[in-house]
């Protein structure tokens, strides 16, 4: 006697609750993840009524941070101020359209923004951007 | 003999799930903001010390010292009427240079506010010297 074969149950994954768990990972990771803060220094940027948003594309900026001390930060680095030129020199090569946005803080003294300044327009980078907030 | 209730399938209600993802996904899109950079844009003089031979009448000297104080054309006055004065000279001589000169001292901020009104004053040429070394 040939032995019945007893019905299988049908083999699949549930998809009902597949968009529940989509869905529980999608909040997660929004919970979970913060945007790339903004690397460099912690400023408080000045304040002013006649600015305008930067109209470069965001990869020829470059971001150049001075904090209410006189430390100068590029891309992640503290530097000297008479080592920028040196930094920004290469960039302003590989990108004519090249911008420094200067986030520098309110209670920076010039002396250091305008030794930055010189450095600057030592690497030929002259279009430069200050960085601030409305008033 | 006992009769077993029939119990209702337990689940969780899913259909207004997409609404509220929804909801959440909207809320995440106002709140997030995309850090956008806004300043005042300048263009610096090109290297080398280009010696640029200008008529001193059409020179404005604005001087800023450490305590933030405006000396325009050898008059003291406050930050606020740089913008009309400049407009003033501007609208005379339009080939008027304004120089921008700071003390080593002197706070970013105050900078930015005598820049700040002199671009709302729409001035073509900002000379930015710096400061003296």
């Amino acid at each position: 006697m040939a032995i019945k074969k007893k019905s299988k149950a049908r083999a699949g994954i549930p998809t009902a609750s597949m968009s529940d768990i989509i869905f529980m990972l999608l909040i997660f990771f929004m919970a979970a993840t913060s945007l790339k803060t903004v690397e460099g220094l912690k400023v408080k940027l000045p304040r002013a009524r006649s600015i305008a948003k930067l109209d470069t594309p965001k990869r020829s900026v470059l971001y150049v941070f001075i904090d209410r001390t006189g430390r100068i930060s590029i891309q992640d680095k503290l530097m000297n101020a008479e080592d920028v030129s040196g930094v920004i020199y290469p960039l302003r090569q590989n990108d004519n359209r090249l911008t420094i946005s200067l986030r520098a803080d309110q209670e920076t003294q010039m002396g250091v923004v305008s030794d930055v300044q010189n450095e600057l327009r030592d690497a030929s980078a002259l279009k430069v951007n200050y960085s601030a907030k409305h008033k | 003999m006992i009769k077993k209730k029939t119990r209702p399938p337990a689940e969780v209600p899913s259909s207004s799930m997409s609404d509220i993802a929804f909801l959440l996904l909207i809320f995440f899109l106002l709140v997030s903001n995309v850090d956008t950079d806004k300043g005042i844009g300048v263009v610096l003089p090109p290297p080398g010390e280009a010696e640029i031979k200008l008529n001193p009448k059409n020179i404005t000297m604005v001087l800023v010292n450490a305590k933030g104080e405006v000396l325009f054309n050898d008059e003291v006055i406050p930050v606020n009427e740089i913008e009309n004065r400049a407009r003033e000279l501007e609208a005379r001589n339009p080939k008027m240079v304004f120089s921008v000169q700071t003390d080593r001292k002197t706070k970013y901020q105050d900078y930015i506010d005598v820049v700040d009104q002199l671009t709302i004053a729409d001035v073509k040429k900002l000379a930015l010297i710096g400061t003296p070394q």
